[in-house]
């Protein structure tokens, strides 16, 4: 029990630590809310453009999703930091975990919205048409609010679980909660550092998942 | 153009390091094949569990799933192969890998189960009873099978995500696939390896990825 208590919870060790932890908590929190923004920003962009565009620019986008969507975000982030400084390409180690995963959420965002639009029942465009609408009227008066409603739960979800790849940048050497932790653990020959790291991991998250299964539940009592 | 094809699609690289991506590949698949089952029967038992209406059991349940889908599964990974051998718990990195996808998505794939055995109406375990089923077969029996499904989307969702995920073995020195290419990027000076595991990867997950995106369309279009 004591060596539980002096190899996790170390109070001289957690004290002497924690602004460096800490510090890794806000360039955490600093990428999670980049990547929320530029993965559903860009992929609520796709999926309008996919109904709005021709063949070519909409076999672009399929591409797009379908390639981010398959590779694993540490394939993406790895890949981006070592391999595109040889095409000249050189990204800070935040903007390519940023890139990287804004560019996965992104992937899934679009389809999520694509697929949300697309359930749009066919007598809504009709309706639409009747009172005068045009395409983008349609588009950005009828069909987006009923599919981002119906994204939500689904949007969430995905945006926490790919938000959560944020501790994947020490893999580039990002300074961000986890990096800071295991460099700190290395100095102090002691783990107590990660101990903290896992709670603010949690004070990051958890209310999150809560609230993700707030939503889930939800539409049931709304309707 | 030629500098392009040179850096990162150069055949000469590619030849010198194919052994290496071979066993990276065997690795991965021996992770995906041992982790799949493992986590899939955790988080069968927690949904079950939850499906007997305990209270204190439940809210431990709720507790376990919610915990484990806040942790980044490399914290739990670092925490284990790093933070357990300080207590004299140390793991090999396959292990280490094994347990800390397990663990993460016993979370994910307990929820799925949960949910999809909830949303089982409640008459159906009533039937059951007066039919004089007893409790875990009115589950195995009645429940279960209609909770199944429900959840096909969100399982064959999270099981290509696990699979993904096993690539943060990469972080513990266990050269699967990805931290095979880093090695080879490293004793040729070329990116190709790294071209070359995009391509596996893509190659390898991209049916089950259009196969996850049909059957979550078709649940989006039946919630409407």
């Amino acid at each position: 029990m004591d060596s539980l208590l002096e190899n996790y919870f170390n109070p001289a060790i957690l004290a002497q630590y924690f602004p460096s932890v800490l510090a890794g908590f806000w360039v955490t929190l600093l990428v999670a809310l980049s990547v929320i923004a530029i993965g559903i920003g860009l992929g609520l962009l796709l999926a309008i453009l996919r109904c709005f565009c021709g063949r070519l620019v909409n076999a672009l986008i399929v591409i797009f999703v379908d390639v981010f969507r398959t590779l694993p975000q540490l394939v993406v982030i790895v890949f981006v930091y070592f391999g595109l400084p040889y095409a000249g390409l050189t990204l800070s180690p935040f903007a390519a975990t940023v890139a990287s995963l804004g560019a996965v959420l992104s992937a899934f965002a679009a389809e999520i919205f694509w697929a949300a639009i697309q359930t749009t029942p066919r007598g809504q465009w009709d309706g639409a048409k009747a009172l005068g609408l045009g395409f983008t009227g349609t588009m950005f008066l009828i069909l987006l609010p009923q599919a981002i409603r119906l994204a939500v739960p689904l949007l969430a979800n995905r945006a926490i679980s790919i938000t959560k790849g944020t501790a994947l940048g020490t893999a580039v050497s990002l300074p961000e909660i986890l990096g800071q932790a295991q460099s700190a653990m290395a100095i102090a020959a002691n783990p107590s550092p990660l101990t903290l790291a896992a709670a603010l991991y949690l004070a990051l998250f958890l209310p999150l998942v809560a609230a993700s299964r707030w939503l889930e539940r939800r539409p049931k009592w709304v309707r | 153009m030629d500098l392009f094809l040179e850096n990162f699609a150069n055949v000469d690289s590619l030849m010198r390091v194919y052994p290496l991506l071979l066993q990276g590949l065997r690795l991965t698949a021996l992770l995906a094949l041992a982790t799949l089952p493992i986590a899939l029967l955790t988080g069968l038992v927690i949904g079950v569990l939850y499906g007997l209406h305990r209270r204190w059991l439940n809210v431990f349940l709720i507790g376990w799933i919610d915990l484990f889908r806040s942790f980044p599964v490399l914290v739990l990974l670092i925490l284990i192969f790093y933070g357990l051998p300080f207590l004299g718990l140390t793991l090999g990195s396959f292990a280490a890998v094994v347990m800390a996808l397990t663990l993460n998505n016993s979370g994910y794939y307990g929820e799925i189960f949960r949910a999809g055995i909830e949303a089982v109406p409640h008459g159906q375990r009533e039937a059951a009873r007066t039919l004089g089923l007893r409790p875990l077969q009115t589950m195995f029996l009645v429940v279960l099978p209609q909770a199944l499904r429900g959840v096909l989307a969100p399982l064959a969702s999270n099981s290509l995500e696990l699979v993904k995920s096993t690539s943060i073995a990469a972080l513990v020195a266990l050269p699967e696939l990805l931290r095979s290419a880093r090695v080879a990027q490293e004793q040729t000076y070329n990116p190709t390896p790294l071209t070359a595991v995009a391509i596996i990867f893509f190659l390898l997950l991209f049916p089950f990825t259009r196969i996850v995106a049909k059957l979550e369309r078709d649940l989006l279009a039946r919630s409407r």
